[in-house]
């Protein structure tokens, strides 16, 4: 079976975000990047899919040249191909998904996993979207994943609780924290993975609808107060939260 | 022609959600501003409080029924909505950011081949257009973003805008359309609630402990401290890869963002992922031993002292006022 992984390249979650010149962006001086981390899920899952029913692995991701070290890091954990669809110039998230698809189709994949969300945009659209322009259905945020024959069964996170979605092959999955435990890379993968091949392809005819405007930093808090560092301030706050705050 | 903005409303088990309200009241006030008319649907089975939408906004509201929609299925939704949102010839769509609406609306803006912005936490008015701010990096920023498509879609986060109740109700207007021949190759089968449990992206008051709670068995104080306040329990990134909590309680970047009432840290030092996903709270309480802890930038009232000591009080002197 053909299995497709979409994976991105993203700020690590403990970056301090600066916005940048442009206003419009962050200032990536000093940021490192990592795959994503709901896409480590997405490539477990794949490989597991593979390790079970057979098939080779492709991983897709649309950017600059820098995204290629992301790609290696799925081809480490396992993954047999690489695919890096080139555009110099920030896309959105429709953009990203129409080129996804073009891709997915034209190499015959018959299931998809990707990552709920990336987190630097965080849009959590983009598996919903590339399902739509295959002509497929998304069971998106899954926590689980069962196929038998060509049945489809996911587990998606809901408001207090989960709900088991049912479809059939072909079908786009995102993942969610909680759907498994990633492999590391071990050190034969990483240095496979150094042989393994990674295609390029151009971005042709990618529109974007939503303009980016201005990027700007939440509005800074007003340093609190210390109340005390014992039991004996607990009355004090009981107090400010229901006289002043009024939350309680 | 009158410009539209529709509104797809959600119902869990029959019931219209608060989070909907909350995109109707802010399409009542779009609607007042710009000068435009709503429509609002629903799709479900028996729903008991579809009166209550008229609380919200003067609207007109179609109820597609169908017995097998009460449970969720994309596939069948995306036909429905993209058929009501196309004939009502709208210009503007509102969903609330929920577990359903981030997976529905995506689908729906790329079979209507329109734009939407997810997530959004204002909206605001700029002549004919609307320019959506939303957290990107978790909150670390804020974007500011216009659609160019013909149809404008946009996704709310819930709890962020008011469910603001008009001065007198509106004229009810009801309209339920039996729908037929739905696709079901998408579909929920059942859902599995956590019994009893509060969710902590719905709740007006979170406690969440973090690795100062030292052990799993002692988050049996936030627990304690949660239940009278009406509280969800949260966590931190830490103790959920420890495996002490489920993941479903993380509160942070790869977790879930917050915006309650009040926030509780209990034993949390303020890990950037975490201050991301909950700095936007409208209260902030830290309870830690370091007062150095950056958990302390972000908090309005602080304890720097030992949780064990002060938790039990804390819980004891929130049930004396609730008396």
């Amino acid at each position: 079976m053909k299995i497709a992984v979409c994976v991105s390249h993203v700020p690590d979650t403990a970056t301090k975000v600066k916005i940048g010149a442009d206003a419009k962006s962050i200032d990536p001086s000093g940021v490192s990047f990592v795959l994503n981390p709901y896409d480590e899920f997405a490539v477990e899952e794949a490989l597991k899919t593979k390790e079970k029913f057979g098939g080779d692995v492709v991983v897709y991701s649309v950017g600059g040249d820098q995204v290629k070290e992301t790609i290696r890091k799925a081809l480490a954990m396992g993954v047999d191909e690489g695919v890096h669809i080139k555009s110099d110039v920030p896309l959105d998230s429709f953009a990203v998904a129409k080129v996804l698809a073009q891709e997915i189709k034209a190499a015959g994949s018959e299931i998809v996993f990707m990552g709920k969300q990336s987190v630097d945009y965080d849009n959590g659209m983009v598996g919903q979207l590339t399902a739509e322009y295959l002509g497929w259905n998304c069971v998106s945020v899954c926590v689980s994943f069962q196929l038998e024959g060509s049945t489809v069964t996911a587990g998606r996170e809901i408001e207090g609780g989960k709900e088991l979605v049912e479809t059939s092959l072909p079908c786009v999955i995102t993942a969610q924290k909680g759907l498994n435990e990633p492999r590391y890379a071990s050190l034969k993968g990483i240095m496979a993975a150094k042989k393994k091949v990674i295609q390029e392809k151009a971005v042709t005819g990618a529109l974007t609808t939503a303009e980016n405007l201005l990027m700007k930093m939440p509005p800074a808090k007003n340093p609190g107060r210390i109340l005390g560092t014992d039991s004996s301030a607990v009355p004090e706050l009981v107090k400010l939260l229901h006289e002043e705050a009024k939350v309680i | 022609m009158e410009k539209k903005i529709v509104v797809l409303l959600e119902q869990r088990e029959g019931k219209i959600k608060k989070a909907s309200f909350e995109a109707l009241s802010k399409a009542s006030e779009l609607a007042s501003t710009m000068g435009l008319t709503v429509d609002a649907a629903v799709i479900g089975g028996s729903i008991e409080n579809l009166a209550d939408v008229f609380h919200y906004c003067a609207c007109s509201l179609v109820h597609f029924s169908h017995a097998e929609l009460n449970l969720y299925s994309t596939s069948a939704y995306k036909k429905i909505a993209a058929d009501f949102i196309s004939q009502s010839q709208a210009e503007f769509v509102l969903i609330s950011n929920t577990a359903l609406g981030k997976d529905l609306a995506p689908v729906l803006a790329a079979k209507l081949n329109t734009g939407l912005v997810s997530d959004c936490t204002s909206l605001s008015v700029n002549g004919n257009e609307i320019v959506a701010t939303r957290p990107v990096y978790a909150g670390k920023a804020l974007q500011e973003v216009k659609l160019h498509s013909d149809l404008k879609m946009f996704s709310l986060r819930p709890n962020v805008f008011k469910a603001e109740l008009l001065s007198s109700k509106a004229e009810e207007k009801i309209t339920v359309t039996q729908v037929e021949n739905v696709d079901l190759s998408c579909r929920v089968k059942e859902i599995q609630r956590s019994e009893g449990k509060l969710d902590v992206a719905e709740a007006d008051i979170i406690v969440s402990g973090g690795r100062g709670v030292k052990a799993p068995e002692h988050f049996n104080l936030i627990e304690a401290l949660a239940q009278p306040l009406g509280a969800a329990v949260g966590a931190s990134r830490a103790v959920v890869d420890a495996g002490w909590r489920p993941h479903e309680d993380q509160v942070g970047q790869t977790g879930k963002t917050v915006s309650p009432s009040l926030y509780i840290a209990c034993g949390i030092s303020g890990a950037i992922q975490h201050l991301a996903g909950m700095s936007s709270s409208k209260y902030i309480v830290a309870i830690n031993k370091d007062k150095e802890a950056p958990i302390f930038t972000v908090a309005d009232y602080g304890i720097a002292g030992d949780l064990f000591e002060i938790l039990p009080v804390l819980t004891e002197e929130v049930k004396k006022l609730k008396g």
